[in-house]
């Protein structure tokens, strides 16, 4: 089991490695180059210009760039966020709480609601659940989710006033400092009544719209992955054995049916990434999606270089970790040299 | 109507169908079984014959795109067919067992060995857990593993093709079930393997005294095995005889082909083959479904169906190798 | 007459279907497909004929006659069906453009994504090696980047407007058609027929695209309807953040991006952008499972 690991985890390397190279090439592609946009400032004389320019290393050679770069990365500098003045990384980890627990609500609730509904699909294949809950996923999944997050404001927020528009936390009523950086941990530490309420009133919103899509592929995993199961030889075995259609379902064939769908659920955190970027700019959601959004239009590179960066890391572990877990599950890997 | 002990199972004029996108196909026509307490029936036929389908219609294997119609399916008396599925299930892995053609794939790879045998008791009999352990011990060594109780906590990859068609079969018999169906037990095993699968089943069957069927495609499989055989082609019964008898004298053309084939009777130095295929769902034969490539066939076998005459459904059948009644070679074919 | 089978057919049944009619049987056996197959058609149409269909230019402005809603709210005006935006352009017409546009991203993803994808990964399956090991890392590397993430970062570099958001979108698709052609070409490598062909000396390029590349394409296919879908998504995403299509093209996501602010006193200017996507690529989706279900013989349900 060890071995395996370490084996996944050397094979990651060349993937940073390229990833380095991948960030460092691109943000030196970027039209407007940090330097030249300053120099019609007022009192900035060509002689400050180069002395920036050699401050932030850009008058070394290229490769030296790269190497001072990489250098830098794996000491933990992410590089200077030219808007803020603080380190990326600081932003950074300040700002990620927030979509880590957005992603992780929104995960959860994808394979709670996911699951059971393609396993029920697949058991009562053809009928009305069947249809009903394989339509619905469906068009979970081909719903344009800043659409569908704004038509969940205009119904919820502003015709039902079931929930707020915007941010995690009502400011005017509540305030208590971040611990664990989770609203909603934090609301119950801070030991204020109805915190924790006004932190999941908040949360669910964005918790939905950024879940429908994992939710909806979920569901259709599990139901293909359940039918082909179904076909087994095993299952017939079960069947002749005269167990009832419950246990073959839930016992035996749920755990083989599930293998492909965490390969699945494994794939879909990049798309959550990716989503939580659309479902933090509708939400005003302060979190990392929201900052790289800014950054962009913002113009400012170190954070955008350093924010990638970090968000890709942050994929390839988990994948990584996804892998395992594979290994896990299923025990032919497990015994497997 | 019952033989020496008294009918096990009893089923008549079985037809099951499969819906298909283009149309039904028959796979079963009109098969008639019958199985005595105790006794070892063979049913032999090649791929295409509907011989497994017939006995997955009995267990309720059968998918949903599957009819299933007979006049009677009894078991013990009681009929099967028009049971509730719950109802069936008690007899199912009880009363009836199945073993299957490949055991490699028919474990469930996420359990151990132990797992799913104390399963199979635990569902149909009144034992606690330290007694179907035993048991469960017990029956691994009925069946000839060695170390049984290490055994208990293998997983099916772990296991041999031999090895885990033992476990299907300690599964099987598990609750002492008075009928065991084993569908090509040996077809997917090695040839030495497969002597002795079949040595395991004949001795569980005289010391249990059980009733078993027996499906296979091996001619040699039923002269050692069993006691009567029926012979299927293409979804229908087309003989069935006591095996001295039938490999003696058999009354079909096509028994009497499958047996030419047989290496151990070859004659010349080429081995006699059956010409032709079985036929599918578009090409079925309006009069008997062998004349396609029977060498007897007249035009009385095109167009018409055959009877049943002596236990086999043809119009000539043959007796010591002649065909009765036949026209002669001049106007056959 | 010998006895071997050469009988005059005997069939009471018929014959069996050629291939092309058993997969439009099986294709319209489910209703949905053919549903999707109507809708994508009728959308397609529209897109192709907006010039003659449209009742305006979707660029010109009416002022005076902005933000009206559409013809069964109070209000309205019947001569704007659909009703109007925040600057007075006709709705109804800036949808039927915005078919075209986004049809059009989505078209030239697909085919692009397809042909990239296909020569990647029959290079990566064939010449092995160096060759594949670099194109698959590089495809891991943009799977390990998110989706939208990626393509912001491509637009940044090369700046948004509708062919850069195509480059965009087909870089981070790229990943699926590779990894596909890769592994279906990899099965069929081991395969026979393959071995057999080599040995009468079929030179490298003719066996892949002549031999391998035909047995490849079912899921390629299916692989390329449903990236039709996520292609427009993604193309709508990158609309609505402003990095696509720049105004005053109609292009549906950025048609949604203008109305945030309109939101609450007018709601169906959001409405009808994003329903479009979502009729859009639901009936694609829709036409893709059919397509696979069809193509796809273990999934077939008999």
């Amino acid at each position: 089991m060890i071995r395996f690991f370490l084996k996944r985890l050397a094979l990651t390397i060349p993937t940073f490695i390229a990833l380095m190279f991948i960030t460092f090439v691109m943000l030196r592609l970027v039209p407007g180059d940090p330097i030249e946009v300053r120099r019609g400032e007022r009192g900035i004389s060509p002689e400050r210009l180069a002395q920036l320019r050699h401050d932030m290393g850009l008058d070394q050679p290229l490769w030296k760039q790269f190497l001072d770069y990489a250098n830098a990365l794996l000491h933990g500098d992410f590089g200077t966020s030219i808007v803020s003045k603080s380190p990326v990384l600081h932003e950074f980890l300040t700002l990620f709480p927030a979509t880590l627990e957005l992603t992780i609500t929104a995960m959860i609730f994808a394979i709670v609601l996911g699951i059971p509904a393609g396993v029920i699909a697949a058991s009562r294949r053809g009928g009305v659940y069947d249809q009903t809950l394989m339509g619905l996923a469906l068009t979970g999944y081909s719903m344009p989710i800043f659409w569908w997050g704004l038509i969940l404001v205009l119904v919820m927020s502003n015709t039902l006033h079931l929930t707020p528009v915007s941010g995690r936390v009502d400011l005017i009523k509540f305030y208590y400092q971040p611990v664990t950086g989770f609203m909603l941990i934090d609301s119950i530490l801070s030991g204020q009544k109805g915190a924790f309420m006004d932190a999941v009133r908040h949360l669910i919103l964005p918790m939905i719209v950024l879940g429908t899509v994992p939710l909806a592929v979920i569901a259709r995993m599990t139901r293909s992955s359940m039918l082909e199961v179904l076909e087994e030889d095993y299952v017939r075995t079960a069947r002749a054995k005269g167990l009832s259609w419950t246990r073959i379902v839930g016992v035996h064939a749920l755990r083989n049916a599930l293998i492909p769908v965490v390969t699945v659920i494994g794939l879909q955190v990049g798309g959550l990434l990716a989503g939580a970027v659309l479902t933090e700019t509708i939400f005003s959601w302060p979190g990392v999606g929201k900052w790289l959004i800014e950054s962009i239009n913002r113009r400012d590179y170190p954070a955008l270089q350093g924010g990638i960066m970090l968000i890709a890391t942050i994929v390839i572990l988990v994948n990584l970790f996804i892998d395992m877990l594979y290994g896990l599950i299923n025990p032919r890997i497990r015994h497997a040299k | 109507m019952s033989g020496k002990n008294g009918a096990l199972l009893e089923i008549e004029n079985l037809t099951v169908e499969f819906k298909t996108g283009s149309g039904y196909f028959r796979a079963v026509d009109g098969v008639t079984i019958k199985v005595d307490k105790g006794e070892v029936l063979a049913i032999v036929g090649e791929s295409g014959s509907g011989k497994s389908v017939s006995m997955l219609a009995v267990m309720g294997l059968l998918p949903w795109t599957a009819k299933v119609t007979a006049d009677k399916m009894l078991f013990e008396g009681i009929d099967i067919l028009g049971m509730s599925a719950n109802e069936r299930r008690r007899i199912i892995g009880k009363d009836i067992a199945m073993i299957f053609q490949e055991p490699m794939s028919s474990l469930n790879p996420c359990f151990t060995v132990g797992f799913q045998i104390m399963e199979a008791l635990k569902e149909h009999l009144d034992l606690d857990k330290a007694q179907r352990k035993a048991r469960a011990i017990e029956l691994l060594g009925l069946v000839g593993i060695p170390s049984p109780e290490q055994r208990l906590k293998a997983y099916p990859h772990q296991l041999s093709g031999g090895m885990s068609q033992r476990v299907m079969i300690a599964m099987a018999i598990a609750c002492s079930p008075k009928l065991l169906i084993a569908d090509e037990p040996t077809t997917a095993l090695d040839v030495t393997i497969q002597a002795q699968i079949l040595e395991l089943l004949v001795r569980l069957q005289r010391e249990t005294g059980m009733g078993l069927v027996l499906i296979t495609h091996s001619m040699g499989v039923v002269a050692e095995t069993a006691e009567r055989v029926s012979v299927q082609y293409a979804g229908q019964k087309v003989e069935e005889q006591v095996v001295k008898n039938l490999f003696r004298d058999p009354h079909h053309p096509y028994t009497a082909a499958l047996l030419s084939a047989l290496p151990e009777r070859a004659r010349g130095r080429k081995l006699p083959s059956i010409p032709g295929v079985v036929p599918g769902q578009f090409d079925r034969p309006a009069g008997c479904l062998f004349a396609p490539r029977c060498q007897l066939a007249t035009e009385l076998c095109r167009t018409t169906k055959p009877p049943r005459i002596d236990g086999a459904l043809c119009h000539y059948p043959l007796h010591d190798g002649v065909p009765q009644n036949h026209p002669g070679k001049e106007k056959a074919a | 007459m010998p006895s071997d089978a050469s009988l005059a057919p005997t069939a009471t049944a018929p014959a069996p279907p050629g291939p092309l009619r058993a997969f439009w049987r099986a294709f319209r056996e489910n209703r949905g497909a053919v549903l999707g197959l109507a809708v994508v058609s009728f959308i397609l149409f529209v897109a192709i004929f907006a010039n003659v269909l449209a009742p305006y230019s979707p660029i010109e402005q009416f002022r005076g006659f902005s933000k009206l809603p559409p013809f069964w709210v109070e209000g309205s005006d019947p001569k704007f069906l659909l009703g109007t935006d925040a600057v007075g352009r006709d709705m109804l017409s800036r949808l039927m453009y915005g078919a075209r546009v986004s049809l059009f991203i989505g078209l030239s993803v697909m085919v692009v994504s397809m042909v990239v994808g296909v020569a990647l990964g029959l290079a990566a399956a064939f010449f092995g090696g160096i060759v594949d090991v670099i194109i698959i890392r590089v495809m891991d590397l943009i799977m390990a980047i998110p989706s939208l993430v990626l393509a912001i970062l491509i637009i940044a570099i090369i700046g948004p407007n509708l062919t850069n958001t195509i480059v965009a979108v087909t870089i981070v698709g790229l990943p699926r058609y590779v990894r596909l052609v890769r592994a279906s070409a990899l099965t069929e490598l081991t395969k026979d027929y393959v071995t057999a062909a080599k040995v009468s000396g079929v030179g490298k390029f003719r066996l892949m695209t002549k031999t391998v590349l035909p047995n490849c394409l079912a899921p390629l296919i299916v692989q390329a309807a449903l990236g039709l879908s996520d292609a427009i998504l993604e193309a709508a995403g990158l609309g609505f953040l402003g990095l696509g299509a720049q105004p005053p093209t109609p292009e549906w996501g950025s048609m949604l991006a203008d109305t945030r602010d309109l939101m609450l006193s007018h709601p169906w200017v959001m409405a009808f952008p994003g329903l479009a996507i979502l009729v859009t690529v639901l009936a694609i989706n829709l036409m893709g499972d059919g397509l696979r279900d069809a193509l796809d013989p273990r999934l077939r349900r008999s």
